[in-house]
Parts: C-alpha cells; sequence; structure tokens
C-alpha cells in the first residue's frame, strides 16, 4: 500500500527533546557506538512498517546485536518508564511496528544465527532470521519450515511469531504457532524468559500459545526454536474454472467435505485473474467468473490418488475447464500469479488497500456478493484473491490517495467488509494483525468485557504498560467515540448480534 | 455465540453467589480426570448441565459443542459423517465432557503427527471470575483478532474460570489405516523412529514398550500400501491393532492401571515430556514410550526429585500422573513464569473462586 496520511507529525516539543537526550544518554552508555540512533535522517528509514499509511518518528532506534544488550535496553527503558516497540524486517501490513513518538523502536535486525538439526528436525533461529532463509537452510537434508507467508524472502521468524503468519500451505501445514515449539525472549523488564520447550509441551498454562500472535506485546522474543517437516516428494496444482462464483464457493465446501485436505486452496475472480494475467502470464482462464487453484502434495502415489479424488470433486461442482500441472514448470507458473496478486494490484491502481478478514468457508460466495454491492454503494473497485480452503479473503480496494474523498470511501469500504465478516460469523484478521489498523474494527468484535480481559492478560506480562503501547486492544474511549461516529453516519451495528 | 439459556442462568447464578459467599469452587465435568493435577479443592460445581452441539457442520470441518457434552456423544456424531478428532484425547472412563478435554489439554497417541488439542481449538466461551460471559477466538481456523486466549484456556484445569462452549477443529478419518510392529530394543527404537521422522512416511502414532513397537500408519491408500512395504515388520490384525490402540489411548492397557497396588508398592506413574530425540532415560522400574520418544511414561520407585531431573537434563519436563503423594504434580516454574501465572490467574479470577491450587499451590 502506498502512502495515504501522515498519522503523527514528527513531534519536537521541548519536553521530548529532553527525554530524547536522557534515554540516548542512557543507551548509549551501555550499547556500542553506532547502535543508537536519535537524528532524524537516521531514524527515518524507521517510521513505519509495511503499512505505510501509518508513520511515525521514533524517539530513538537502537540496533543491538546480542541478547545481552537487548536485556540491558529493556531494563535502560523499563527503569525509565520509556515504551519499546519491537521491529523484524517490517513487513507487517497492519502496522504493528509502527513507532511510538515518545519510545525507542528496537530493531532486532541483527539477530541473524540460525542452526539446523537434521537429528531432531528442528531448527533454532535467532528472531531475525528470514523465514525462507530457514527453509533454504533446511533443504539439504529433505527437510523445510512449513508456515509460507507470502513476504516470505523478507519478512523474519520473529515477526512471524509476532503475528502468527500463515501462508498458503497453512490449511494443511498450520500456522505458526502449529509449527513453533519453544521461544526464547525477554520480559519488559529485561529478564529472560523461554515459553514452551525443546518437547512438545511445557508445565503450566500454555503461555507459548499466548506469546505468538500477541503482536510484541507481551514480551521481546529474540530465539525461535521451530519444526521441520520432511519436503514432499513431489506437489501438482489443479486450475479449475467456474462461470459463477456460487459454483466456486461451494465447490471450496466440496472439496473439503469430501474428506480432502489440499496442500493449498485459493480463488481469485476474474477482476484479479485479469490483472495478474497482464502481470506475469500465468495462462489464467481470463473468461472465467472465478479460478480455484488446488494442490495436493505427497508421495508420487498419494498425489496421484489425490487429484484423481480432487479433480472428481471440482468437476462434480460444476468446473467449467481443469488444468491439472503437467510439471514443476507449469505448476509455479500457476502459482506466479497467486503470488503476484498484491504487485499486479499496484500495476492497474495508483493505490490499493489490502483487507484480511475471516469468514467460515460456506458464506464465500456471499461475501463475493456483498463486496459486489459494496464496489457500486462505495464507487470504487475491489479485486478478490481468497485463502479459500481457510476462509481467509484478501480483497484489494482500489483507489486514488491524492483523492480526499476517494481515500475516506475506501477505508468506509474497508470497515465494512470486516464489519460483514464478523456478521458472517468471521474475525476482522486472519494472518495480518490488529496493530494500529484495525483497533476499531475490534470494538466491533469483541465486547468491553472481551477487550478488559486482553488489558488484563496484558497487565500479566507487562504490569507497566510499555512493551508496543496502543497497539491491537483498542481502549474503552476509542471504541466509545467509534460507536458514536457509526450512529451519526447512521450505521447500526448489528443489533440482531447477542452480547453480553 | 452461546445462547444464554436456563442452563447458563443458573450457572451464572451459582458462580454469583459462590462469590457473594466467598466460596471456591471445583468445577466438575464428567469427573474421569479428577485424579489429574493437584488434589480437587472447593465446593463441586456440576457443570453438564450445560451440554449439546451448538453447531456442527462438517463442510466447515468445525464443530461447536458446550462444555457438558459427553465426549463418546462428540465422537460418535462426529463418526457418523466420516470425521473424527484427530488427537485422540484420553478418555480414562465413559461419561468425560468435552470441557474436561480442553481443561485437561491431555491428547493420545497421534498427538506427535497431528497436533494436540491445543492446535484444534478454534474458540471458547468462557465464565470469568467476575461473571462475565465471554468469547474468544471463534470457528475459523485463521484468527489474530486479540490475544488468543482460547487456547491459553487449553489445559488451564479450570483456574481462569468455566469453560461453558468449545469450537474445534476436526478431520476426515483417514481412508486407510495399518499397524506394523517390530522386536526392537529401546535404544534401536529410537534411533529408527527418529530416522523416519526425517522421512515423509504416513506414520500417525508410535508406541514402544517391553522390547516391541508399534507403528501406525494413516492416510491415502498408496501411501500406507507404499509405506508397508518399504518399512517392513510384521502386519497386525486391523480389529486386534484398533484395540490395542484404544486401550494405549484410554490408559485401559495393564501399563497405566490405577491397580490400588500403586501406592502399596511405592510406584508411581510419571509422565515425562522430553524431545524426541533424547537418549534412553535411565529410571528404575517400566517404560512406555509414545509421540516418537517425545513422550515417556514411567512406572517408577525413583524419588520425585530423580524422576525431576532426569526429564530437566533431557531436555524436558516431568508430570506425576498417579501416585502414592499427590504433591507437586507439576514441575515447578521459575520467577518470571509464575509471575505471569500470577497475574493471569489475577486478571481472570480476581478472587480466587476458581479450582484453587489445581495447577500449582497459590494459584
Amino acid at each position: 500500500m502506498n502512502t495515504v496520511a501522515e498519522t503523527e507529525p514528527a513531534s519536537s516539543s521541548p519536553a521530548r527533546a529532553t527525554l530524547q537526550a536522557n534515554v540516548v544518554a542512557a543507551l548509549s552508555a551501555v550499547l556500542p557506538r553506532g547502535a543508537v540512533l536519535f537524528r532524524h535522517e537516521e531514524t527515518a528509514p524507521f517510521e513505519c512498517d509495511a503499512l505505510t499509511a501509518y508513520r511515525t518518528s521514533p524517539m530513538v532506534v537502537v540496533l543491538p546485536d546480542s541478547e545481552a544488550q537487548v536485556a540491558t535496553v529493556l531494563r535502560t527503558c523499563h527503569n525509565m518508564g520509556v515504551p519499546v516497540v519491537a521491529r523484524g524486517a517490517g513487513t507487517g501490513l497492519s502496522g504493528g511496528a509502527t513507532p511510538h513518538h515518545a519510545g525507542v523502536l528496537l530493531s532486532l535486525a541483527k539477530f541473524n544465527g540460525l542452526r539446523i538439526d537434521p537429528a531432531s528436525c528442528t531448527a533454532v533461529a535467532q528472531c531475525g532470521v528470514r523465514n525462507l532463509a530457514i527453509s533454504e537452510a533446511a533443504a539439504p537434508y529433505g527437510l523445510y519450515y512449513a508456515p509460507d507467508p507470502s513476504s516470505q524472502i523478507a519478512c523474519t521468524i520473529g515477526g512471524n511469531v509476532a503475528e502468527n503468519s500463515g501462508g498458503v500451505h497453512c490449511l494443511k501445514y498450520g500456522l505458526t504457532l502449529h509449527n513453533v515449539l519453544r521461544v526464547r525472549g525477554f520480559m519488559a523488564d529485561g529478564e529472560p524468559v523461554e515459553f514452551g520447550s525443546q518437547a512438545l509441551d511445557a508445565p503450566g498454562l500454555d503461555l507459548l500459545s499466548i506469546i505468538i500472535g500477541s503482536e510484541g506485546m507481551l514480551a521481546v522474543i529474540t530465539e525461535v526454536t521451530v519444526k521441520l517437516i520432511p519436503k514432499p516428494q513431489l506437489a501438482r496444482c489443479i486450475m479449475a474454472s467456474f462461470s459463477d462464483i456460487e459454483s466456486a464457493g461451494a465447490a471450496v465446501a466440496s472439496v473439503i467435505a469430501n474428506g480432502i485436505i489440499p496442500a493449498g486452496l485459493e480463488m481469485m475472480d476474474k477482476a484479479m485473474t485479469a490483472a495478474v494475467d497482464a502481470f506475469v502470464h500465468a495462462d489464467y482462464d481470463l473468461d472465467a467468473a472465478a479460478i480455484l487453484l488446488c494442490e495436493s502434495d505427497g508421495t508420487p502415489e498419494e498425489v496421484e490418488e489425490e487429484i484423481a479424488r480432487m479433480e472428481a470433486v471440482l468437476k462434480a461442482a460444476g468446473a467449467s475447464r481443469i488444468e491439472v500441472s503437467r510439471d514443476e514448470a507449469q505448476r509455479l507458473k500457476f502459482w506466479s500469479g497467486r503470488k503476484n496478486a498484491f504487485p499486479a494490484s499496484g500495476g492497474i491502481s495508483p493505490d490499493y488497500m489490502c483487507m484480511d478478514s475471516t469468514i467460515p468457508r460456506k458464506r464465500l460466495a456471499e461475501m463475493l456478493r456483498a463486496i459486489q454491492q459494496m464496489e457500486a454503494k462505495y464507487r470504487l473497485r475491489c479485486v478478490n484473491v481468497f485463502h479459500a480452503g481457510d476462509g481467509n479473503l484478501h480483497p484489494l480496494i482500489l483507489f486514488d490517495a491524492e483523492d480526499a474523498a476517494e481515500m475516506r470511501r475506501c477505508e468506509q469500504f474497508g470497515a465494512d467488509i470486516l464489519e460483514t465478516s464478523v456478521r458472517l460469523g468471521g474475525t476482522v484478521t486472519g494472518e495480518h494483525g490488529v496493530g494500529v489498523e484495525k483497533l476499531n474494527s475490534m470494538c466491533v468484535q469483541f465486547s468491553p468485557g472481551e477487550r478488559a480481559q486482553f488489558l488484563g492478560v496484558k497487565s500479566a506480562f507487562d504490569p507497566l504498560q510499555l512493551l508496543n503501547p496502543g497497539k491491537v486492544i483498542p481502549t474503552l474511549q476509542r471504541c466509545a467515540e467509534y460507536g458514536k461516529m457509526h450512529v451519526h453516519r447512521g450505521m447500526l451495528r448489528f443489533p440482531e448480534l447477542p452480547r453480553f | 455465540m452461546l445462547a444464554r439459556d436456563a442452563a447458563l442462568s443458573r450457572l451464572i447464578d451459582q458462580v454469583d453467589s459462590a462469590r457473594a459467599r466467598q466460596c471456591t469452587l471445583e468445577i466438575c465435568g464428567g469427573g474421569t480426570k479428577r485424579f489429574y493435577g493437584e488434589a480437587p479443592a472447593g465446593v463441586p460445581l456440576d457443570v453438564t448441565e450445560l451440554s449439546g452441539i451448538s453447531s456442527y457442520e462438517p463442510t466447515e470441518l468445525v464443530v461447536t459443542a458446550r462444555a457438558g457434552t459427553r465426549l463418546e456423544d462428540l465422537e460418535e456424531l462426529l463418526q457418523e459423517h466420516g470425521q473424527c478428532l484427530p488427537f485422540e484425547p484420553p478418555r480414562f472412563a465413559t461419561g468425560g465432557t468435552v470441557g474436561g478435554m480442553v481443561a485437561a489439554g491431555l491428547s493420545g497417541p497421534a498427538r506427535a503427527s497431528v497436533g494436540s488439542v491445543r492446535d484444534h481449538v478454534l474458540g471458547i466461551t468462557l465464565l470469568n471470575g467476575r461473571c462475565d460471559l465471554l468469547s474468544f477466538g471463534g470457528q475459523v481456523s485463521k484468527n489474530v483478532a486479540g490475544y488468543d486466549v482460547s487456547r491459553l484456556l487449553v489445559g488451564s484445569l479450570g483456574i481462569l474460570g468455566i469453560i461453558c462452549d468449545v469450537s474445534m477443529k476436526v478431520l476426515p478419518v483417514s481412508v486407510a489405516k495399518t499397524t506394523l510392529s517390530f522386536d526392537w530394543d529401546e535404544q534401536h527404537a529410537l534411533e529408527q523412529l527418529a530416522r523416519w521422522a526425517a522421512q515423509p512416511w504416513p506414520i500417525n502414532a508410535t508406541a514402544w514398550h517391553a522390547g516391541r513397537l508399534h507403528v501406525r500408519l494413516a492416510g491415502a491408500r498408496a501411501a500406507v500400501a507404499a509405506a508397508c512395504e518399504r518399512l517392513g515388520g510384521e502386519r497386525m490384525d486391523i480389529s486386534a491393532a484398533d484395540a490395542w490402540w484404544l486401550a494405549l489411548r484410554d490408559q485401559s492397557a495393564q501399563f497405566f492401571s490405577l491397580d490400588a497396588a500403586y501406592p502399596a508398592h511405592g510406584e508411581s506413574l510419571w509422565r515425562l515430556s522430553v524431545p524426541a530425540t533424547a537418549a534412553p532415560l535411565a529410571l528404575g522400574g517400566q517404560q512406555f514410550i509414545e509421540w516418537g520418544g517425545a513422550q515417556r511414561w514411567w512406572r517408577t520407585t525413583a524419588p520425585p526429585s530423580q524422576v525431576r531431573e532426569t526429564a530437566a537434563r533431557a531436555g524436558g519436563h516431568a508430570t506425576l500422573i498417579r501416585g502414592a503423594d499427590r504433591r507437586c504434580v507439576f514441575a515447578p516454574l521459575n520467577g518470571a513464569l509464575m509471575r505471569v501465572h500470577k497475574g493471569l490467574k489475577k486478571a481472570f479470577d480476581p478472587e480466587g473462586i476458581f479450582n484453587p491450587g489445581r495447577l500449582y499451590s497459590g494459584l
């Protein structure tokens, strides 16, 4: 997404200048030269993550290269009551790594140590190791790390833990949560801590579960132990065309209903296939209202058996055309379009806003119809790419950020998609996280009691509220204001939903 | 969203009145796992009235059941639709409930290959110690809105509140299944299991005891057939194999028996959770190894300190399952982790009403 707004002007108040000088002095005393940045030209690259619409100038940026230094930074900031925002590669799409204007941005980019242990099928990666680097290092042993978010060439394993990242293969192989055994790091006060273990479980409450996906708000993670699994010997992909979106949606449900768990099951609508085909020439069926990509992997025997079952189910579900990848080159070609959906959208519109909600699979067609109506209502185009097997949607709303009115309509369009997802029994974020982007939508999905409980969880880990403050869980005031705004617009928030 | 019917209203009233009287509660389902964890305390609160399947759509691979639903009933329903709880929760006896399964967080033989109870929980509605009815997670498998509280509740032994209903991911029953057995000693079995783990075999469960390794294969017909051919071993009769795995799952096998002789012999049953590749553990007694080496059950007279040290040296931890002295059941937590536990208990159950001391003393 391109820049659309400057939400937080770089503050230059005298109070901040004094605090900055004190924090720089304290951190410079304990970190090596060059590891503390505070001049505007040095800190500018850290103003935002991949949600570039939200920018804040960090007060101080630190670049530690050892766990001892991380502990020292945290201890120092804790003593001074200064917020800390941890950052990996900055590829997050919801602003989880947006800096705090009176805080320290803790860049963990230098933590790139990686050890593969083929005997136990595990890898121990420092948090700054790129997702794909793990699979590349494991490849000589016939192993790989399964979660594959589309940003995997750049995103880090620490960021994946913070967001509980998925990817196109998580229908069969699970999310980050299902593939991480242990994380090591530090509490807000700098005390070292480990969640999970080298075994399959750990004593006490399952704190690993709550750390994964906590968006850097509960602890700072410096090392991650992940499971590696044997690389499938073979993968083949079916491209199936459908002449209407209802039958494509029904086909997705039908594949699952027939007891098949594909390695990947993706859907693109006609507008999306046209955009990506122009971008990468993936040989998609441009006449179809929607296409499905349905992948099988495993041993050659398994794949042969499963592809035959998938073909039969897709045919019965009314596919107008079915093509099975002949070889690896063609399979990768099928996927090239899907993987380039975002950049291709950038090619047909000055700006786009990527949504990320999840709905029950059976509501896919209904959701697509609703989005079509919203296109008319907000007078903006939307192209759709779905992790259909998981019901995880990535509608891309096309707009021009130079046009303030269009920008506003785009935001309303996005909020409408998220609220419709909640109404259909889903959630406002499937894999990109809440960050700062979806704070308002959290008011819709959760009751005040639920939000208060989340804040209680936060306090149990971080009583002084210093780690990544202001993200993920909206305050009661914020939700109250958001609620009022909705009433002003005359949009009722699901009066039919029971609320306790 | 959980409907607030008579059963739920009654439950809320009961908790409210317990709060008013400053009375602690022992949350009771089917009572099949009362032996697990620290000794129960508090006035028993029966939650089995809160039962029934709230929704089940086979095409979504998701079922939502109220906590008091009997596990047998749920599994029978899934079976009718060719689906199952792939993590095979141990039942110990009849009458266990969905809520109990989640609160105990125990998984069965297939855990190493398919994941745990926690891995399959998608959403939970909880009644916390403030008498707030709260929903976390949902019915979809990709969901990162807010902290993953529903999974935190798995294995929480009821100390954070009453689990009222649970949404879970279910899976189709495997098309083909076969059990192979091998006469191998512990060392050889562990080495072989480690080798297989790095290869793409459809291994669904493994168990070694007294010189014999059992390997259950499950998956596509062709894949199971190919694995049978390559792995060798002796093929077990299907119904005998099913009975054997069931006895292991439910711990009705002789090895796990609730024999009154345990205390008399000074023997305890321990569960050691260690890295699968840990070398054979040296504790006197009998051993049953599952999960490719990651779960090792011991019937031993070794003192608790020795069992804990053995597990810790191997990179894992030990839990006392059955024994004469039911104290310090779970491995102790270090300072930072215990502080978080106390903070969470305070956040969910500030007055300490629910299952006091069941997980750790003081929580």
